[in-house]
């Protein structure tokens, strides 16, 4: 990678650096033109130069041949000009001035939005490229970066850069340009004038940088720590868990502490040098004015200098500031940019990067092997030295179904990294194919061997689409786009070409299913399904599809359909002895196990403003509940629970366990309910502060008598909240959107699960295992009405939250294996891939793996599994054993058992 | 459904919490779970963690033991009766699957509100520790009957 920045540069916009060069030397001349023409705009018609007699003209655009006069040694003239009377010419000049401000204006906008797009180019190739040495670095850089420190720098520290990049030529053109045009003028004016202002001007520009060398290193300085900065914020999120269980809270918030106490020094010193220097520079230039005003006013006195040269002259001056500030400016961007740029750079080239070819698309579909593993002589050592395996020499054919055990630290864990072509052999030769696997390109291996290693991480997606991440390999259906879409990706793709990042269309459709043998997405699915049974995965994935919310509208049959089980669980509650317990929502019946807040809204809230915690102050509920004194009836009530669970926790601590039964209430919450109850006495309603109210109407609103048993809800009351919750309805649906989904027996709740949906109703909580039975059942009828394979479908699209948290770590593993399986490699290589199951379970699945999932029919898979327990080997044809990295024992478990003593030791 | 002061009234008819203040008691039978149970569900199984002890309102539960030959019944137990409390004391495994015959009403008491109510209601801790002795000096007695009889048959 180019280490110097202005090269990089240079070399990607070669082309468009020049065109701006050319675009900058065209605007010089408005430019120039625009410092003249005040001058004589105040001269000429103003002070009335040249219109001394009454009827006088002046020539307008009167335009002469430069140097005219020394080439041929009369003045050429090219164009006469028009003549005008002082009036007309002032107008003719005050707008030639205005043309030529829009003129110079122009040229601004264009200069400005090309570099901007130059500079954005540039940068888009340079995130690209690092992001491109990133998948290529070697394993062992990434034990010693820490994910956010490379996020940091390619995301943020490169940023300022893209601003940079387009300036790095244009500016200084511009900017050089403009201030000799501006330092002319001054010297066509008065030559003595122009050369102080060159003399305070090349002071200046001697001096400023000076000033700022300290600034660059601070700049670095503040690099690398805000780098540590975003590594360190990174590290602790990842690791959340141990601050809480190891009380180290503090640390992490004393080195954050310290870290940003580094960054302030550094920032603050930066602050105070930067507006030192600035200050220096103001004055310099201040001081040119105080100069021009003293001298220039003196000289125009004297009559040495005419009033239109010295306005000229502090126009000109006026303009000066600007281009030599930016000068001075871009150069110490440039210092500091540069530094920034070569600190990343180092940082992206320490490593030897593995060869570009190995990634590269294959030009012709990827065959299959042919031939299995042999390692001749292979040795592998660590960073340090030290030898993890040595001279191991074997043969892995393909179809066979090898055990790889030994003692800890034996080696057969890195055997199987070895094997994957993650871990690279230190000596000897490891064999694949026929092919070292050192040269193979990683669409060889990548494609035909499926690895799992015992990682539980996963990215934020779909298990549907963890799942087809393995087949991704490259686009292989394009993605269909009407004429507009196509403009749109044609020039999104060009841009792409001219920023020199990968053209692949990432919309595209990249899962390759054919390679697997399907022939449609229907036989895909089919293969999806199958592999996720044989790892114990296709119960749970059903169960959070029944959990997964639905939206009708794309899915409006199944939704009908589940409806429909809705209506046939309802007439089923009788048989399967539910009733008592099962209590379905209707519209015109109180549910007993809802809190009377749910039995108002009666529906799951979209708008949060509408959630049960938040109704209490929800204007539009409040006003419904005032209605008819249901508001009072209530808030009554609420003074009744308040006072009862004031009496019954009053005396307690707040962290007591009989607080967890307290659902209405926030046991912190209880001295304040105790001050509000005081407040209030016997005042009448109307009387109570609105605060107050809300607090106390809170309390009835999350009251469920069935849970809390006060025995404080009659039928008179009921009846009331029931007549209130259809006047809600009533004025909800006058709302442009509605805030809550209904709770409709005829209709499905896009709010609600699927289970919820099915059920409609609450599951007594006195009922022993209610809800469990309740699941199963509906399972079953589910099962019955042929929907199991749909609710299947929206629990593929369960998203597994971010590093797959929402699932359990065995749920993690097992999708590994199954996503390994999905690819029906040719060798499957799991290396201590299923630590996280239980003993019984591992076995089960090796079992499975061996005698069903490897077959395709047509072809046998190879397997080299490192079991957890050795104990598991057994179940393989062939055990390779490893003692302290060296192979001690080759052969069927049953021969070992006899043979080989370690193998003895290892089993028993 | 039954009211928190009718289960105070229940919990009262218990001879262990006959004694505890009624204030204790509303707050014990506050923060207590309604189970209820069909014939033939388990409230827990012999060898379970123990982590809760049930009063019964109204119904049958049987006290089963597991052994070896199969499933032994060994009692019966009706209203206003207590079980599963020495699970819940000393932290033993179950002892005995309970199962309910008939419908079973019970009140289902956790472990750490029982535990709780103890350390504030020394009443209630006598009163258990009485209970407890009762029922060792009557094993205790059952036990020298026992050998007693064994030396006699050799």
């Amino acid at each position: 990678m180019e280490r110097n920045l202005l090269k990089y540069v240079w070399v990607h916009s070669r082309r468009d650096q020049l065109w701006m060069l050319i675009i900058i030397l065209l605007s010089m001349p408005t430019y120039f033109l625009s410092l003249e023409l005040p001058k004589r705009l105040v001269n000429e018609p103003i002070q009335g130069i040249g219109f001394e007699n009454p009827g006088d003209v002046a020539k307008f655009m009167r335009i002469e041949m430069p140097f005219g006069e020394s080439i041929t040694g009369s003045s050429v003239v090219l164009f006469n000009g028009i003549e005008l009377e002082r009036l007309g010419y002032l107008l003719a000049l005050s707008i030639t001035f205005l043309v030529l401000v829009v003129a110079n204006g122009q040229f601004k906008l264009y200069i400005n939005t090309y570099k901007g797009r130059m500079g954005e180019r540039i940068l888009r190739r340079l995130r690209f490229e690092l992001f491109d040495r990133v998948l290529r670095y070697p394993m062992s850089r990434f034990r010693r970066t820490r994910p956010s420190e490379i996020a940091s720098m390619i995301k943020d520290e490169v940023e300022p850069m893209g601003e940079f990049i387009g300036d790095a030529f244009t500016n200084p053109m511009l900017m050089a340009g403009q201030a000799l045009v501006a330092l002319l003028f001054i010297f066509l004016q008065h030559f003595w004038l122009g050369l102080a202002t060159l003399v305070v001007v090349i002071f200046q520009a001697w001096l400023v940088p000076v000033l700022r060398r300290r600034l660059i290193e601070l700049n670095k300085e503040r690099q690398i720590v805000s780098r540590q900065f975003a590594g360190r914020l990174g590290e602790v999120v990842e690791g959340i868990q141990e601050s809480h269980t190891n009380d180290t809270s503090n640390l992490e918030r004393a080195n954050i502490a310290e870290i940003t106490g580094k960054l302030f020094l550094i920032r603050f010193e930066l602050y105070q040098r930067k507006f030192t220097v600035k200050f220096i520079n103001n004055f310099l230039i201040q001081f040119l004015a105080f100069f021009f005003y003293l001298v220039g006013g003196y000289m125009a006195i004297r009559g040495t200098l005419d009033i239109g040269q010295l306005i000229g002259v502090i126009v000109a001056y006026k303009d000066l500031p600007g281009p030599i500030k930016g000068l001075i400016d871009h150069d110490q961007k440039r210092n500091v940019v540069t530094v920034r740029y070569e600190q990343i750079v180092e940082q992206f080239t320490q490593d030897v990067l593995q060869d570009k070819e190995l990634q590269a698309p294959p030009a012709e579909p990827v065959s299959r092997l042919s031939s299995g593993y042999e390692v001749s002589r292979l040795g592998v050592e660590d960073e340090n030295g030290s030898q993890l395996i040595v001279n191991a020499s074997t043969k892995i054919d393909l179809s066979e179904r090898v055990a790889i055990v030994g003692t800890f630290g034996g080696g057969a864990a890195q055997f199987a990294d070895v094997l994957s072509g993650i871990l690279k052999p230190t000596s000897g030769r490891v064999l694949l194919d026929g092919k070292s696997i050192d040269s193979l390109p990683e669409y060889v291996t990548g494609r035909n061997i499926g690895y799992i290693y015992g990682s539980t991480y996963l990215p934020q997606a779909s298990i549907l689409d963890i799942m087809c991440y393995v087949l991704k390999n490259e686009p292989v259906r394009s993605l269909e786009r009407n004429d507009q879409e196509q403009m749109h990706f044609d020039t999104f793709l060009q841009e792409a070409r001219r920023a020199g990042v990968i053209e692949w269309d990432y919309a595209a459709d990249w899962i390759d299913f054919e390679r697997v043998g399907a022939k449609d997405s229907a036989e895909f699915s089919e293969q999806i399904f199958q592999v996720l049974e044989k790892v114990g995965l296709e119960g749970d994935v059903r169960a959070l599809g029944l959990r997964g919310t639905l939206n009708p509208q794309e899915h409006p049959e199944l939704c009908n359909a589940l409806v429909d089980a809705r209506n046939r669980f309802r007439g089923q509650l009788d048989s399967l002895g539910f009733s008592e317990f099962v209590e379905p929502f209707d519209p015109v019946k109180y549910n007993s196990q809802s809190s009377i807040g749910e039995n108002l809204l009666f529906g799951t809230a979209i708008d949060p403003e509408f959630e049960p915690d938040n109704i209490a102050s929800n204007t539009l509920v409040r006003s419904v509940l005032a209605n008819d004194g249901l508001e009072e009836n209530l808030f009554a009530m609420g003074k009744e629970v308040a006072s009862t669970t004031i009496e019954l926790f009053g005396d307690l601590n707040p962290d007591n366990p009989f607080f967890d039964q307290l659902s209405y209430m926030n046991p912190d919450d209880l001295p304040e309910y105790r001050a509000i109850l005081t407040r209030i006495g016997n005042k009448p309603y109307d009387e109570v502060s609105d605060a107050d109210q809300i607090a106390i109407l809170k309390l009835p609103l999350a009251y469920t008598e069935d849970q809390n048993r006060l025995g404080l809800l009659d039928d008179n009351l009921k009846n009331k909240i029931l007549e209130a919750r259809s006047r809600l309805n009533t004025r909800l649906q006058e709302l442009p959107e509605m805030p809550i989904a209904f709770y409709e027996p005829d209709s499905y709740n896009p709010a609600a699960s699927v289970l919820d949906n099915v059920l409609l109703g609450r599951v007594s909580q006195s009922a022993a295992e209610g809800n469990e039975r309740v699941s199963e059942a509906i399972q079953n009828l589910l099962e019955e009405m042929k929907l199991s394979d749909d609710i299947f479908r929206i629990g593929l699209n369960f998203n597994v939250g971010s590093g797959g948290k929402r699932l359990s770590e065995t749920q993690r593993q097992k999708l590994h294996l199954a996503r390994a399986l999905l690819k029906k490699p040719d060798m499957l290589i799991v290396n201590q891939g299923m630590n996280s199951l239980g003993a019984r379970e591992q076995k089960q699945i090796i079992e499975t793996v061996l005698n069903e999932s490897i077959n395709y029919g047509d072809r046998k898979a190879g397997v080299v599994w490192v079991p957890v327990n050795p104990a598991f080997s057994e179940q393989f044809d062939r055990v390779i054993v490893f003692d302290n990295g060296e192979i001690v024992a080759d052969g069927a478990p049953a021969e070992l058992k006899k043979s080989s003593p370690v193998y003895q030791e290892l089993i028993s | 459904m039954a009211t928190l002061l009718e289960e105070v009234d229940l919990l009262r008819k218990i001879p262990l919490f006959a004694s505890v203040d009624p204030g204790k008691l509303k707050l014990l039978a506050f923060a207590s779970d309604r189970q209820n149970y069909k014939d033939g569900q388990n409230l827990f199984k012999q060898g379970d963690v123990g982590d809760a002890a049930y009063a019964i309102i109204d119904g049958c539960a049987q006290v089963i033991i597991e052994t070896p030959g199969g499933e032994v019944p060994v009692a019966e137990l009706g209203s206003n009766e207590f079980i599963g409390e020495i699970a819940i004391l000393c932290d033993v495994p179950r002892t005995a699957t309970i199962r309910a015959k008939g419908d079973l009403q019970t009140l289902k008491i956790k472990k750490e509100h029982f535990v709780g109510l103890i350390s504030q209601s020394p009443e209630l801790g006598i009163e258990v520790m009485r209970e407890l002795a009762a029922r060792l000096s009557k094993t205790t007695a059952e036990l020298s009957e026992a050998r007693r009889e064994l030396n006699n048959a050799k």
